[in-house]
């Protein structure tokens, strides 16, 4: 296994009095794609916005447990700084009313960035590694809302990697498009993997096991409280999970 | 064989359509109603403006547009200085309101409701503070005009002034301000504001970059409504602005505006014919001004687009 990248223990999540992730500790590790599934409501999805304190925008939200990026305390990191290093990407595409130029360049606009020189080389490199640069390279000036949605969702993961984080979160970055737009994507994530972690949620199996290195797998019961099952190396997890429940899961017989 | 599986299933036809005639017959008849009434509202609204303009027109010249009333009982001279006086009223009006109304609504809705704001005390005030928006909106404006007088004439010795005028003026349009811009905020889908966190930036970036650019066009709107709100006022300044005849030459001065002077003009002269050119102009105004919010808001919402 890789060095960890991220890592939870014993972390717990109410909504409220609503308890909604129950003791997950998880160690995830340094440039591989890591999956989280589970069925709906299983908390995998509250459980990514962990790593970029999303969940702090959620009023009572409230936890307990320890998070580690890097070996660093997550809660002792300022969110803003902690969101220029774990990027996300969101189900819907979500795209500013604004040029791809501007887009992209915002990232590095709002971190300082002044240089337009400097710009324009950001946005041709993360246009390039999001594999969106043939497609729009004439018509920068163009709003971001006139792609498509496959575009628009390239658009945004070009927009993430603009700021250089390290860690990338996709909460389900496939599940608005089509099955075209999705392998690009799929594809994407599997060259970013070389220089990123990657942390994918996703509710489509198949998905799961083509583009993860390691699987995690989380479950719920009638609590509602999502918990984590098991997790380990995608292949392990699709041919010989340890766990009943898993095994049931991806053969399809619940979920 | 398979294709025979794909065959639609045919439409059997003792579907019966039942009561079709009735309900066509009362569909033709309501919607002639309406259309009848679609259209008396579109006769009545022509037939004042057309009114007020094909009357007050003959009135309207270069001169009565140019030179400054006289004063008096039979109402000479022209309109000038009430037309000087009203952009100065709805400029410093808006200076003071709009900052005001579009940051408090900027609270209201992008920080009030966050986390962190447990203090129970604040909860209350904030709810006191939406109430009192929706409120202030429904009030006459003569109240406005009385609280004017009483807080920035009397009280605060400002006198019969563009300031009393301004800042009574401000009270009664903020509720309008307010409100456009928390529409225009809340139009804005929090998609834009995640995207923008997720980036690192911090809330007042996300704010002043992706939020606020987004809901211009709405904020906009609000602001060109309440020029029209104050240009066509009249009892908040009658008692807060005075009725000199003569252009202000500072922010203690008094004055009247366009509304006011025809008011004037119709009770205490029998001057009706510069009365009703007066109004015209006010009207021609306004419906300038309508046409100006619908060019804007259109642009800029194209622009918003990417169009």
């Amino acid at each position: 296994m890789n060095s960890t990248k991220l890592e939870t223990n014993d972390y717990n999540l109410f909504y409220g009095n609503f308890h909604a992730l129950r003791n997950i500790s998880i160690q995830i590790p340094e440039k591989k794609v890591t999956a989280l599934i589970g069925p709906s409501g299983c908390g995998k999805s509250t459980f990514l916005r962990t790593f970029n304190r999303m969940n702090d925008l959620i009023s009572g939200v409230k936890t307990t447990g320890d998070v580690y990026i890097d070996k660093t305390d997550l809660f002792k990191i300022d969110p803003v700084a902690l969101r220029q290093n774990v990027g996300m990407v969101f189900q819907k595409p979500n795209p500013f009313p604004k040029s791809i130029f501007e887009n992209i360049a915002y990232g590095p606009r709002v971190t300082g960035m002044r240089d337009h020189k400097k710009l324009e080389e950001i946005v041709e490199t993360s246009l390039r590694s999001a594999a969106l640069w043939d497609e729009v390279k004439d018509d920068l000036g163009k709003s971001g809302l006139a792609l498509s949605g496959g575009q628009q969702q390239r658009l945004c993961i070009a927009r993430a990697l603009a700021v250089q984080p390290s860690v990338i979160l996709m909460d389900e970055p496939a599940a608005s498009l089509d099955p075209i737009a999705t392998l690009k994507i799929e594809d994407l994530i599997h060259v970013l993997s070389e220089n990123y972690t990657i942390v994918i949620v996703t509710h489509n199996m198949q998905q799961a096991g083509r583009v993860s290195d390691y699987t995690a797998f989380f479950y719920t019961d009638e609590t509602r409280t999502g918990r984590l099952v098991e997790f380990d190396e995608t292949k392990t997890i699709f041919t010989n999970p340890h766990d009943k429940r898993t095994e049931d899961y991806i053969t399809g017989r619940f979920g | 064989m398979i294709n025979e599986n794909l065959q639609p299933i045919q439409t059997q036809k003792t579907v019966s359509t039942g009561n079709l005639k009735a309900r066509s017959a009362s569909q033709v008849f309501w919607f002639s109603i309406m259309w009848l009434a679609g259209l008396i509202t579109l006769l009545v609204l022509l037939l004042v403006l057309g009114y007020v303009i094909v009357q007050g027109g003959k009135a309207i010249n270069w001169e009565f547009l140019t030179t400054a009333p006289r004063g008096g009982l039979s109402g000479e001279g022209g309109i000038s200085t009430t037309i000087g006086t009203t952009v100065y009223l709805v400029g410093l009006t808006l200076l003071v309101a709009t900052p005001l109304g579009v940051g408090a609504a900027i609270y209201l809705i992008e920080y009030a409701g966050e986390q962190g704001l447990t203090s129970p005390i604040l909860r209350v005030l904030i709810s006191i503070a939406n109430f009192a928006v929706e409120t202030l909106a429904g009030i006459p404006s003569i109240i406005f005009g009385l609280f004017g007088y009483a807080l920035f004439v009397s009280t605060l010795q400002f006198g019969w002034s563009l300031l009393s005028a301004s800042l009574a003026g401000a009270c009664l349009v903020l509720p309008t301000i307010i409100r456009t811009t928390e529409e225009a905020l809340l139009a804005v889908p929090d998609d834009y504001r995640r995207g923008s966190l997720a980036l690192g930036a911090t809330k007042w970036q996300t704010l002043h970059k992706v939020v606020l650019p987004a809901a211009l066009p709405g904020i906009i709107t609000g602001i060109i409504l309440s020029v029209g709100r104050i240009i066509s006022e009249t009892a908040v300044f009658f008692v807060t602005l005075g009725g000199s005849h003569r252009l202000p030459s500072s922010i203690m001065d008094g004055g009247r505006t366009l509304a006011l002077h025809l008011y004037y003009l119709a009770m205490d002269t029998n001057a009706f014919n510069k009365a009703m050119g007066t109004g015209a102009v006010l009207v021609i105004l306004i419906v300038l001004i309508n046409m100006v919010i619908n060019i804007i808001s259109r642009r800029l919402t194209a622009k918003v687009r990417g169009g």
